[in-house]
């Protein structure tokens, strides 16, 4: 193999008593996709900061290109050919594409202003290597997601990187999207460019990358070609456990046994139109039935969910709740969060920080939160009542904190989660609806959700489960309903339900929907 | 570590605790230099004429701690103390009861319309009550006729100057009015709801919190309690000076917030510290001007007050 693009050496990195990074060594190779993985705090941030010279290390060293390194920051690593590419995209929305692929060093004329045309020019040309073709003058804020996180990719090219870091890069986009992505990745590859892959998602470093290193507290727990690599052994790798002890238990933490749906529905929502998001969803959830929704992005998952829930409003159709599910046909105005909450709904929403917790209040508020009218006497709070509930799910949902006075904010994605499905369980819901349940945590707390969302299921909660990673449909849902735009287009029960089956519903049913995307497109 | 990062932290720990203490500390300052420089400053008729004077400003600026605990602002403040007051006049035949009812009943209106256009209408806070902040000084002209009016009802000017056991009336309705905000932001659910909304007002919605309701209920209460700085400084003046009372209160009542140590962005509120903010001001101006120094001096040092005080607050929000 040709010299590393990248070399990290032994470095360590220490936080007060915390050792965040214990002699981490790391090659990247020129051409190659390197997969970095691991928990949430298992020292993946900090690694990407030490590379680009947000930090420096207190022990160990770096080669870049064959030459020892100590950038100064990530200004620094950037104009060294060092490519960072964040999460969220860092970019304006506002501005028209060119102009943001061109920020900060416009292209100017001889008065020293910018040239416009010379800058839509090269923009296009720029994106066109990347397969991109869009109205360069739109603002990027009307583009998808997909084509806005390509355009960072192409902004971050466009300074003759060496060496690209991506940070979880497709965490908001659609499977349409990600393949779009891959393509990208080879074309880096065959540009001889050295990729760092951070990512949660197993998937991915299968279908992209050749090297995988895990690292667990601060350590490289495993480091090699993918291809010799089982899926199992990364996932025990990443959670510190036998692999035996991961293939009993399954990718996911979903028990085998499904539970059987009997009787009348607890929940019955019928015929839930909000054009041009909904079309007619009918969705029926048993007392212990986890039913799942599976479907593309904007297929209309979270728009049932929130429709549900009375979090958006519908144009027609109803909700009946209830032991019997007798409570209902409720028009929809009157039909909101604190409505659905007092009939017995709970749900845990998409987007954790936006619409989940409130960060500047306790654990303790934050879990209370929605009970607030149930621990009211008289307009004050009972410290003793609202303590013991706090206490109880804090106990057992494992959330790890220092006390429950701390902020909400402190705590990681995992523990942050697990405080959202506190504050909905403490209802003492009939029916929860959890949409995305564990997007964006860690592997440890993925597996204590989905083994709570299995228990709670067992003692009779009904469970309306969406996630975009179909193994957890599969393995979670005792029902799956597959939606295409908007509408229920497969149910598939018991046996019938595999990642294939799923998957062959939604190809089969978006068929012409991907065509006319594909025309618009060209 | 290197030497650097000590240094960092050290500063960090410096900035959090003004952010905590900083206006306790600002006060002490600020007394124990008036205590050696300053002739007649610890004289009980001083110490209480500064109380008086602030209580206005203290009354409304509790109001607008709660308006800002939810991200928004109320600029009508001034406005609605001037409605108040120009309605006094206009009902104090009926004796000085009915007549301050009246004046209340209308900030709660001016109060609920803030908080219709903010929770119903979904206008920006500083768009709503900017509105209102023309309009209703406008409003009480016209009740007034545009004229300072002289009061002479016996209640009302008991209101304005008695005091019991050496408190003026004033000051302990700041008391009053304080420990009901402290109690019902800690204590009770509505203080969480606020809070919450504040925090995080998609969030609050979805947890099912009567999130408009609690809207309207916070710019009722800025309302109401402007209102009651309008009647005790008119009863004070023994006039109703529509013209003139509350002008640009809103702004010395954001300032007593924030110095106080409750931050724009919403989520987080601090009543004493709003108390407390409002008698810095108070004793900075007092101080400047006892030492002959003009007024405008007076505000250019509560300019770098405020920025220190905007200052310490990003410092903590960023650790």
């Amino acid at each position: 193999m040709t010299t590393a693009a990248l070399q990290v050496q032994a470095v360590s990195k220490q936080f007060g008593p915390v050792r965040a990074l214990d002699g981490v060594s790391l090659e990247l190779h020129p051409g190659e996709a390197h997969a970095l993985i691991g928990e949430n705090g298992a020292g993946k941030s900090t690694l990407i900061k030490l590379i680009t010279g947000v930090y420096r290390p207190d022990v160990g060293q770096m080669h870049y290109l064959g030459e020892p390194v100590l950038f100064a920051g990530p200004r620094d690593a950037q104009a060294a050919g060092i490519s960072t590419i964040y999460q969220e995209v860092n970019l304006v929305p506002q501005r028209s594409v060119a102009g943001n692929l061109f920020l900060g060093r416009e292209p100017t004329n001889r008065l020293g202003l910018i040239s416009f045309r010379q800058m839509n020019r090269q923009a296009r040309e720029t994106l066109l290597q990347y397969g991109i073709t869009v109205d360069v003058r739109r603002p990027l804020g009307e583009l998808g997601l997909g084509v806005q996180q390509m355009i960072a990719v192409a902004r971050a090219l466009s300074t003759d990187a060496r060496v690209v870091i991506m940070d979880e890069p497709t965490s908001s986009l659609e499977p349409r999207e990600v393949d779009r992505l891959v393509e990208v990745i080879g074309l880096l590859r065959r540009q001889q460019i050295a990729v760092l892959y951070v990512t949660h998602k197993l998937d991915e470093v299968f279908r992209l990358c050749q090297r995988v290193t895990v690292l667990r507290d601060g350590r490289v727990v495993h480091s090699g070609p993918v291809a010799d690599t089982g899926r199992l052994r990364l996932v025990a790798a990443m959670l510190g456990r036998d692999v035996a002890d991961v293939r009993e238990h399954g990718a996911t933490s979903f028990s085998e046994e499904h539970h059987a749906a009997s009787g009348s529905p607890v929940l019955r929502a019928e015929a839930l139109t909000r054009r041009p998001r909904l079309d007619g969803v009918s969705v029926d959830i048993h007392a212990g039935e986890v039913v799942g929704l599976a479907g593309l992005l904007g297929s209309g998952r979270t728009e049932t969910a929130k429709a549900i829930f009375g979090a958006e409003p519908v144009d027609s159709g109803s909700v009946h709740v209830g032991a019997n599910a007798t409570v209902g046909g409720r028009p929809s105005r009157r039909w909101t969060p604190a409505a659905a909450i007092r009939h017995g709904l709970g749900m845990v929403p998409e987007d954790r920080a936006v619409e989940g917790v409130i960060g500047d209040l306790s654990v303790r508020d934050n879990i209370v939160l929605a009970a607030l009218p149930r621990l009211t006497r008289a307009a004050f709070l009972s410290e003793r009542r609202q303590n013991q509930l706090v206490d109880t799910f804090v106990t057992r949902l494992r959330i790890k904190l220092s006390s429950p006075n701390q902020k909400v904010r402190e705590l990681s994605g995992g523990n942050q989660q697990k405080v959202l499905l506190a504050r909905m369980l403490c209802l003492r819901p009939a029916v929860l609806i959890l949409d995305e349940p564990t997007r964006g945590i860690d592997v440890g707390a993925k597996a204590e959700i989905q083994a709570l969302i299995d228990e709670l299921a067992g003692q009779g909660l009904g469970v309306l489960l969406i996630s975009s990673e179909l193994e957890e449909v599969v393995e979670g849902a005792d029902r799956v309903l597959v939606l295409r735009d908007g509408a229920v287009v497969s149910t598939l029960q018991g046996t019938e339900i595999s990642e294939d089956r799923i998957m062959h519903a939604i190809a089969a049913a978006s068929l012409d929907a991907a065509e006319t995307a594909t025309g618009e497109q060209s | 570590m290197t030497v650097q990062a000590i240094g960092h932290r050290e500063r960090a720990d410096v900035l959090k605790l003004l952010e905590a203490a900083g206006v306790y500390l600002a006060i002490v300052l600020l007394m124990l230099f008036n205590l050696a420089f300053t002739p007649h400053f610890a004289t009980v008729t001083n110490l209480r004429l500064q109380l008086v004077q602030v209580a206005p400003v203290a009354i409304v600026a509790v109001g607008m701690a709660l308006v800002i605990a939810t991200e928004g602002i109320d600029l009508s403040v001034g406005s609605t103390m001037a409605l108040a007051a120009a309605l006094i006049p206009l009902y104090i035949g009926y004796g000085a009861g009915p007549a301050i009812v009246i004046g209340l009943l209308a900030g709660v209106a001016v109060g609920l319309v803030n908080g219709g256009l903010v929770a119903f209408a979904g206008i920006q806070p500083i768009i709503a009550t900017l509105g209102l902040l023309v309009a209703g000084r406008g409003v009480a002209l016209v009740f007034a006729n545009g004229r300072l009016v002289e009061l002479f009802d016996p209640t009302l000017g008991a209101l304005g100057n008695s005091a019991v056991l050496g408190v003026p009336i004033s000051v302990l309705v700041v008391f009053g009015v304080a420990v009901v905000a402290g109690i019902a932001m800690r204590r009770a659910a509505f203080g969480r709801r606020v809070l919450a909304i504040g925090g995080n007002r998609a969030a609050a919605a979805l947890a099912g919190l009567p999130v408009k309701r609690t809207l309207l209920t916070v710019y009722a209460v800025s309302g109401c309690l402007a209102a009651v700085a309008g009647v005790l400084s008119t009863a004070r003046q023994g006039a109703s000076d529509p013209s003139f009372v509350g002008l640009l209160i809103e702004l010395s009542a954001i300032t007593a917030v924030v110095v106080g140590g409750t931050p724009l962005s919403g989520g987080r509120v601090r009543i004493v510290g709003t108390l407390m903010g409002a008698l810095l001001m108070q004793l900075i101006t007092a101080t400047l001007i006892q030492h002959n120094l003009p007024d405008s001096t007076a505000r250019m040092v509560q300019a770098v007050i405020i920025v220190v005080a905007v200052y310490v607050q990003r410092g903590r929000s960023r650790a």
